[in-house]
């Protein structure tokens, strides 16, 4: 079957890529021409979709057609990028590569080490606390949605604290904000005692919603914890205004107590109601400390890299700035 | 998603767009399980008559009494629901807020314990900023509030930034991490 002259790109007619594209009956499918590109697209998707019946070339065409409808499509003057955001775009980029990098590296080496996060060593004997107390452990993620990453870490902390949990057998309280964080503890505390060889201890009448009123929450945790007493508090994930008083109240009843979070606000009151804390990057890197998986700990390793690079520009931005060239500051600061 | 912050493209915003409202839709049903279990969590509390299953029995009646009066009042101004959460829900939001104040003392009493030499430093600093803060600080002396302006802006704002930069690149690892599949504990595998 010939191609129809219109569906080539005239400047292009002679090249190695148009000869590649006939002969592989690209052209006929996808032309190179805006004008046609779309109708082409349509009929000869929708010969595919009556002759062979492909589902999902339907999809497709339902979904080039919302696309092909969209009044943004109606704008003669498109912009493709922002060029304000070229720092941004480079800094991504270089932390992709160091972080794929590490992640790379480790899978080929398997031997990196980090350094050792009291908090995390601490866990252990939070959790043999409770079972020799015969108390149980009380776990909270704070106010965060699932989208939030610092409740997606407590997440996967949660995993790792369940799965030595569910070895002792010690009851697992989970009070929680939202009602999908809700779904994803019930499941993750599952498979960790399934993981652990215990699935019948794992109880999902423990792992419930409360509210969603931020000081309706505080009332019923702190309200949990006089009544049930755990020997041991986990406040891992998002926190605002209640950190304190849940980390107060948890304080008075003597429970040994855990926190980390991203807010460097809240840092300070955990700092000073908690037995340990994790600071800042310490709530990300818990899950590939507690697992010691080799990829996790290359990311963690990137990190490392990539706030070594931090610290050289913040240096030498210093340093060029007192001398007066302020090149790098703007080129930084801007977007 | 990310693509939208670097292609100022409408398309590319009206697509970010798309994806904030089905989040937002898919949030409602997950409300709806959330109402689920504290239904299924109170009244099982209450079938079982465990100790203090009263207030399971008033937290079941809050949640009937305030769907009952959205859905036959609505939740316009002047409405019973707007007035049970003007008068009940909010005074007791307050109140809990309020306990943080005493919580603070108790917690600076605490954390300002001049134990060694750190804690005393940490010490004589709180009681600057506190100093500096109030017109106390510059009836004492006058370089009190700048000696607050000070720790505020340059030693505790640098230690804020240094934990940020760790937060922000920890953030993006384990971003990262999830995009690939290398960390799915969150997903329950």
């Amino acid at each position: 079957m010939s191609v129809p002259p219109n569906y080539m790109c005239p400047s292009s007619a002679s090249g190695g890529l148009t000869r590649w594209r006939n002969r592989h009956s690209f052209n006929k499918l996808f032309p190179l021409d805006k004008q046609v590109l779309f109708p082409t697209l349509l009929k000869n998707l929708s010969r595919r979709i009556v002759l062979k019946g492909k589902i999902h070339h339907l999809i497709f065409i339902l979904t080039l057609i919302f696309i092909f409808h969209s009044p943004a499509f109606a704008i003669d003057q498109i912009s493709w990028f922002d060029p304000q955001k070229t720092n941004l775009l480079i800094g991504i980029i270089l932390t992709l590569i160091f972080i794929f990098g590490f992640i790379l590296y480790a899978k080929k080496s398997k031997k990196l080490k980090i350094r050792s996060i009291p908090g995390l060593e601490a866990l252990d004997e939070a959790v043999g606390r409770a079972t020799e107390m015969g108390k149980p452990i009380l776990f909270s993620s704070g106010l965060g949605k699932m989208e939030r990453v610092a409740t997606m870490a407590s997440m996967n902390i949660l995993g790792s604290v369940a799965e030595k949990i569910a070895e002792y057998n010690t009851p697992l309280l989970i009070p929680n904000y939202d009602p999908m964080v809700t779904t994803v503890a019930q499941e993750v505390v599952k498979e960790s005692f399934t993981k652990a060889g215990h699935p019948e201890s794992y109880k999902k009448e423990n792992i419930y919603f409360v509210t969603q009123s931020q000081f309706g929450y505080v009332a019923a945790v702190d309200g949990i914890m006089l009544r049930e007493r755990p020997a041991t508090n986990l406040f891992l994930g998002t926190f605002e205004a209640e950190s304190l008083i849940l980390a107060e109240t948890g304080n008075s009843i003597g429970a040994l107590q855990i926190a980390g979070t991203d807010s460097t606000i809240q840092l300070s009151f955990f700092i000073v109601a908690c037995d340990y804390t994790l600071i800042g990057e310490e709530l990300f890197a818990a899950s590939g400390y507690l697992t010691k998986n080799p990829l996790v700990l290359g990311s963690i390793k990137g990190q490392d890299f990539l706030k070594l690079i931090i610290g050289f520009l913040i240096v030498a931005g210093g340093i060029l700035s007192t001398l007066g060239y302020n090149f790098l500051i703007n080129f930084l600061g801007k977007g | 998603m990310l693509a939208q912050f670097f292609v100022p493209h409408p398309l590319f915003l009206k697509g970010y767009q798309n994806v904030l409202d089905w989040m937002q839709i898919i949030y409602v049903f997950a409300l709806l399980v959330g109402a689920l279990s504290f239904l299924i969590l109170h009244l099982d509390k209450i079938s079982k008559k465990q100790k203090g299953w009263g207030y399971n029995l008033v937290a079941i009646a809050g949640l009937a009494l305030m769907v009952f009066f959205g859905f036959y009042k609505g939740i316009q101004k002047g409405s019973p629901f707007l007035w049970i959460f003007d008068n009940l829900q909010v005074p007791m939001q307050s109140t809990m807020f309020s306990l943080l104040a005493f919580f603070v003392a108790s917690a600076a009493y605490r954390g300002f314990r001049a134990r060694n030499i750190q804690a005393t430093i940490l010490l004589i600093a709180g009681i600057l900023v506190i100093l500096g803060r109030v017109p106390l600080g510059e009836m004492l002396h006058s370089s009190i509030p700048q000696f607050a302006t000070w720790v505020l802006n340059i030693p505790s704002m640098a230690a804020r930034r240094g934990i940020l930069i760790g937060v922000g690149l920890g953030s993006i690892a384990t971003s990262l991490r999830i995009i690939v599949g290398i960390e799915r504990t969150y997903l329950g595998k």
